[in-house]
């Protein structure tokens, strides 16, 4: 069976193909076919190799497939091969399995859209490189991933290119990410110095026999890369904005799988994370601070879309907080968990605006729970399963990090303080979000009421089946149920379940557990009931205190000003020095300037060779002498 | 030493004496049939390709030499060969455009582009100085007057008269270095050199490694790096577009193959132990070129900045100097060949003799007018801007590790962020091409280029190809590295 691996990533790029070369002129439903049953096909060949790996014994749960040889030099070589293992198992099958319910969702959600068959085989390429990403059994595939998914995702966000500041919206996505990529890039770079390999299994089984300060270094610079494509600080800029691309792309990309990259990352490097706690607590650091920052800013966003952005972020910071403190599977756990009920949120949102004529601000919705019930009451299990409400899925995977930071060798119960109180703040602007769009009267224009009408089928059973999940998906965490995820997943994390045993001295006992568990719920609900307060009792209230408060109130919704900040610390400096220094005088004054200004009396040749006399040329001619003298003085005098 | 005709080598020479013997026969088939097609023209210059083609592989396996051992066909010479004549092919396939169809000579232009290809022939295969200063020459001069082709266009005679003069100046500092080469070691033949220094000191006076600086000097020239590339940009964008492309890069390619004869076999250029302003001029040509692209509409212009901060990350290889980077330069130059033809080629493509599609607002929505252009060009960009899986991407990874492998940390961190700057000006004509309205009065694009459309499916397969499956070639070019030692 694992002869047929590569069929996984095979059948999105038949389908990019097909679609992108033939879809012109296809019928909406057959490029609709095409692109979500070729999701389909490499879901179902997931779960066939899925169940051929559960026949294995635990520890050889590993399916590797090498293709050819990529490239080699002498004893380096870089194969195309993939590896199929409990890790990569649980990230294709989310990628597959979510990616195709969505993929469903927006044959419904793009209906009628000037570029239907250009977004299909888009998102067939994402979902790709997505699974090269996961996929691949060396750095360099995961690498070729990773620029894959970058890709198409600032394609899917400039998707709507006729408006401008959604192709900017693009671009900034694509600057900050290469930022992150930068990092990666190096680190890269830097295990291939020391390991002469790319290969997962040859770096991490020699992890221990490489010096401490190169492992931080390799670390810190691959979570450098984490931080731009799962938008953590200080990179996660990007994405609100890139909220700009159609929503199930928001749910698909910004959501479910490309941002849990950096996770997935992590988790596959683990094995090099562990011998750095340096780089693990950077890790933790970042994510409680992402954490809880981000779910700041969520508090006083208008647009639904910015505020499931904000959610993300906050949500990815868990993720990592869990990669911090050496709790790798309950990283994953919450990954899937957070894939199952943020597309869900997503699509809800998406069949909001899909009501209201792509209405995206909140302050224009209300009462939508009659209007729309499927979607409200979707939307409701997402919004319980997020803010970890007890059984829904997002109660379990949170609940099982929330634990982990606060009893882990590597964690504290400073950051588990901090984790609880950004679950709070959760719980509070998801339900925030909630009556503001379903409860109370609707303040929805008069004109766009009169189209309010629930989505088509094609929509709706999506949600009711991300429904489901979002509330299921937690059981496979309960321990000592059959076959828990954490136990699965085991064999990937060896070497970090290892140093987290070592650590472990009876720092933790059940009845901590389950008081720590109380008062992260009770915390969640007191969010929930000041939202309803605040939202549903009292409308009024909101303003007055966002006036009594108006320095803070206007803080968070500046977004503490980052944006600001960044524009006038890094981009302007440099736009200066390319504009000033190297293009106004090194091409405009002393190049453009003197040629191309002359140019404009063009045509006439005499005039042509007269400017060959203004003394260009012997400026070119003297750079090129000072140039070689400059060589020879330092040779000579050096 | 055996000078009687009846015992040369002839195979070391054939390469040469094919390309010399199909130029004039072009000269003369033009001559007499003035009112030839230049379809036919082009295919006879093709067909003579080709088979000098197969006249260079015939030298891959040990050195031969040949003429007082003043040139010789061996691995290295094979593999630069092959590279110049693909890129020759290339070059008169862009040159069957709609866009140079009025005014040119076919019979002079492909004539000059074969001599120009038996000088840069000459280049890679001396092993005399004088030998390759020969072929610089013989290559230059074809240039200038490529330059210039289009003779009622302003720019492109002042392309070509700029060129000439710096061009004639940089020769200066390549004959003066030779000379005090040949001053120093009483030879300007490469392996006497070579065997001199092993027997003296390189460095014991200082005239032998001025000699080997000033002719760094005049190749740095023709390599377009910082400080010897003020001209690159002037005479790219004056010159005819299929020549734009053909200088950045067979050019290009020649001035690295004479440095890397000259570097592999003397080993000067190590002993010299002057790595820091190596390191000086590779850091400063990247930057350069890729900052002042930044700022370009013109597509040409940028892409003259880019070819300019591409020079700078192959020096990398050559600072490395190990065999991972050797031959990453080989890999570079050959992929570079290929995205930067089939860049320069989507210009070609589409431009009409009356209007020239090179600024950004011409590209406007090409994808949906053009989707065949677009989706090259964007394959090209890609390759240029280093993503994987194309060309550019292996090119970069092999450079670059052999960089880190050789202990050039700081350096692969300036190339890769250099890399990550030149991302957005590369990316920025994919996001006009497809994420832009078309211009409503957009001018039309040529239509009916089958010669051109070739020459960018082959490129466009060779940057996948070689990104794809890049090992094999690497093989062969490490193994043409490793016929040094």
């Amino acid at each position: 069976m694992n002869d047929y691996l590569w069929l996984i990533p095979f059948f999105p790029l038949l389908g990019f193909l097909i679609n992108g070369l033939l879809g012109r002129n296809f019928s909406e439903k057959m490029v609709g076919i095409i692109g979500a049953g070729a999701i389909f096909l490499s879901f179902v060949t997931t779960l066939l190799t899925f169940k051929e790996l559960l026949t294995l014994e635990p520890e050889h749960r590993i399916f590797i497939q090498k293709l050819y040889t990529w490239m080699a030099t002498g004893n380096f070589s870089v194969d195309v091969a993939f590896r199929f293992d409990a890790l990569s198992a649980v990230m294709t099958l989310v990628v597959t399995g979510v990616g195709f319910l969505i993929h469903v969702y927006s044959i419904g959600y793009m209906h009628g859209d000037r570029g239907f068959f250009r977004y299909f085989a888009f998102l067939n390429l994402f979902t790709f490189a997505m699974l090269l990403l996961v996929l691949g059994n060396n750095f360099l595939i995961l690498f070729l991933g990773w620029e894959g998914v970058g890709l198409c995702s600032y394609l899917l966000i400039g998707f709507w290119y006729e408006k401008i500041d959604y192709a900017n919206a693009g671009m900034k996505a694509f600057i900050v990410n290469r930022i992150g990529d930068f990092g990666f890039l190096l680190g890269m770079f830097l295990i291939f110095k020391h390991f002469g390999s790319l290969d997962f299994d040859q770096v991490f089984s020699n992890a221990a026999a490489v010096p401490p300060g190169v492992i931080t270094a390799i670390t810190l610079l691959l979570f450098v890369g984490a931080t731009g494509k799962s938008a953590q600080i200080p990179l996660y800029v990007w994405l609100p904005d890139a909220m700009a691309g159609p929503t199930p792309v928001s749910a698909l990309i910004h959501a479910a799988t490309m941002v849990t990259a950096g996770v997935y990352m992590v988790s596959r490097a683990s094995a090099l994370y562990i011998l750095s706690p340096l780089a693990l607590s950077v890790v933790a650091v970042i994510g409680v601070a992402t954490a809880l920052f981000a779910a700041t800013m969520a508090i006083t966003s208008q647009d639904i879309k910015k505020v499931l952005a904000y959610s993300t972020i906050s949500q990815l910071g868990y993720m990592f907080l869990a990669a911090g403190v050496g709790a790798f599977s309950a990283a994953i756990f919450h990954l899937m968990t957070h894939a199952f009920f943020k597309a869900l949120l997503f699509l809800g949102a998406g069949s909001v605006m899909h009501a209201l004529s792509n209405e995206t601000n909140l302050m224009k919705m209300g009462g939508l729970r009659k209007h729309l019930p499927i979607t409200f009451w979707t939307f409701l299990v997402g919004g319980l399963a997020i803010s970890g409400i007890p059984g829904f899925s997002g109660f379990f995977s949170k609940d099982e990090i929330l634990w982990k930071a606060f009893s882990s060798p590597f964690g504290s119960p400073v950051l588990w303080g901090v984790g609880a109180v950004a679950a709070g703040i959760t719980a509070f602007y998801i339900f925030r979000m909630i009556y503001l769009a379903f409860y109370g009267e609707s303040r929805v224009d008069p004109e766009v009421a009169l189209h309010i009408h629930e989505s088509p089928k094609v929509m709706t059973v999506p949600l009711m089946v991300l429904a489901v999940l979002s509330i299921i998906g937690g059981y496979v965490g309960i321990p000592h149920v059959y076959m828990g995820l954490e136990h699965f997943l085991e064999p990937v994390f060896e070497p970090a379940s290892v140093a987290m045993a070592a650590g472990a001295a009876g720092h933790a006992s059940a009845s901590t557990e389950f008081t720590l568990m109380g008062i992260s719920v009770v915390i969640a609900l007191a969010g929930i009931y000041l939202a309803y307060q605040l939202y549903v009792m009292n409308p009024e209230k909101p303003r007055q205190l966002a006036q009594s408060m108006h320095g803070l109130y206007t803080l968070l919704f500046n977004k503490y000003y980052v944006d600001e900040i960044y524009q006038a610390v890094f981009v302007k400096p440099f736009v200066n020095l390319s504009n000033v220094f190297f293009w106004r005088f090194f091409d405009v004054k002393i190049i453009d300037g003197i040629v191309n200004g002359v140019a404009r009396i063009f045509g006439n040749i005499a005039a042509g060779l007269r400017r060959m006399q203004t003394g260009i040329v012997q400026m070119y001619a003297l750079s090129l002498m000072l140039g070689a003298i400059i060589i020879f003085g330092y040779f000579i005098l050096r | 030493m055996n000078t009687a005709i009846g015992t040369i080598d002839w195979i070391p020479v054939a390469p040469f004496i094919a390309l010399s013997v199909l130029g004039f026969l072009i000269m003369i088939i033009g001559l007499f049939f003035p009112r030839i097609y230049r379809e036919t023209l082009g295919t006879i210059t093709l067909v003579g390709l080709a088979v000098t083609f197969f006249l260079i592989l015939q030298n891959w396996g040990e050195p031969r030499y040949a003429f007082a051992n003043t040139i010789v066909g061996d691995k290295f010479s094979t593999v630069f060969n092959g590279l110049f004549v693909v890129g020759a092919a290339l070059t008169i396939l862009l040159s069957l455009n709609s866009q140079e169809n009025r005014y040119l000579l076919y019979a002079d232009y492909f004539t000059v582009i074969v001599f120009a290809t038996a000088g840069m022939v000459l280049m890679s295969a001396g092993t005399h100085l004088l030998t390759i200063f020969l072929g610089l020459e013989t290559l230059s001069i074809a240039l200038y007057v490529l330059a210039g082709f289009r003779r009622e266009n302003a720019f492109s005679l002042e392309s070509a008269f700029k060129y000439f003069l710096l061009g004639a100046f940089a020769s200066g500092f390549l004959l003066y270095g030779i000379a005090l080469i040949y001053g120093a070691t009483g030879s300007a033949d490469i392996q006497e050199v070579t065997r001199w220094i092993q027997q003296n000191s390189l460095t014991g006076s200082l005239m032998l490694p001025i000699g080997f600086l000033l002719l760094f000097v005049g190749l740095g020239f023709k390599l377009a790096i910082f400080p010897f590339h003020m001209w690159a940009p002037d005479v790219y964008q004056g010159a005819p577009t299929p020549i734009s492309a053909f200088m950045a890069t067979g050019s290009k390619a020649a001035a690295f193959a004479a440095l890397l004869r000259v570097a592999l076999s003397t080993q000067s250029y190590t002993a010299i132990a002057w790595e820091q302003v190596l390191w000086v001029i590779a850091v400063a040509t990247m930057t350069i070129g890729n900052i002042i692209a930044l700022r370009q509409d013109n597509i040409k212009r940028m892409l003259a900045y880019s070819s300019i901060a591409h020079a700078g990350y192959i020096l990398i290889g050559f600072i490395a100097n190990n065999e991972l980077g050797h031959s990453g330069m080989l890999f570079y130059l050959l992929s570079y060949t290929f995205m930067n033809i089939g860049a320069f080629g989507v210009i070609s493509y589409l431009s009409t003799a009356e209007h020239e599609f090179v600024t950004l607002g011409d590209v406007r929505g090409l994808a949906y007018r053009r989707p065949f252009a677009a989706i090259a060009m964007a394959v090209f960009m890609f390759s240029l801007a280093g993503i994987p899986p194309t060309a550019g991407f292996i090119s970069k990874f092999y450079i670059f590790s052999a960089a880190v492998k050789a202990g050039y940390v700081w350096l692969v961190i300036l190339g890769v962020i250099n890399s990550m700057i030149s991302l957005y000006y590369y990316l920025g004509v994919v996001v006009q091409m497809f994420m832009s309205a078309v211009e409503e009065k957009a001018p039309a694009t040529a239509t009916q280029q089958p010669a051109v459309a070739l020459a960018l499916v082959v490129s466009m397969f060779a940057v996948l190809g070689l990104g794809i499956f890049p090992s094999r070639w690497l093989a062969v070019f490490m193994e043409m590295a490793r016929s040094f030692i």
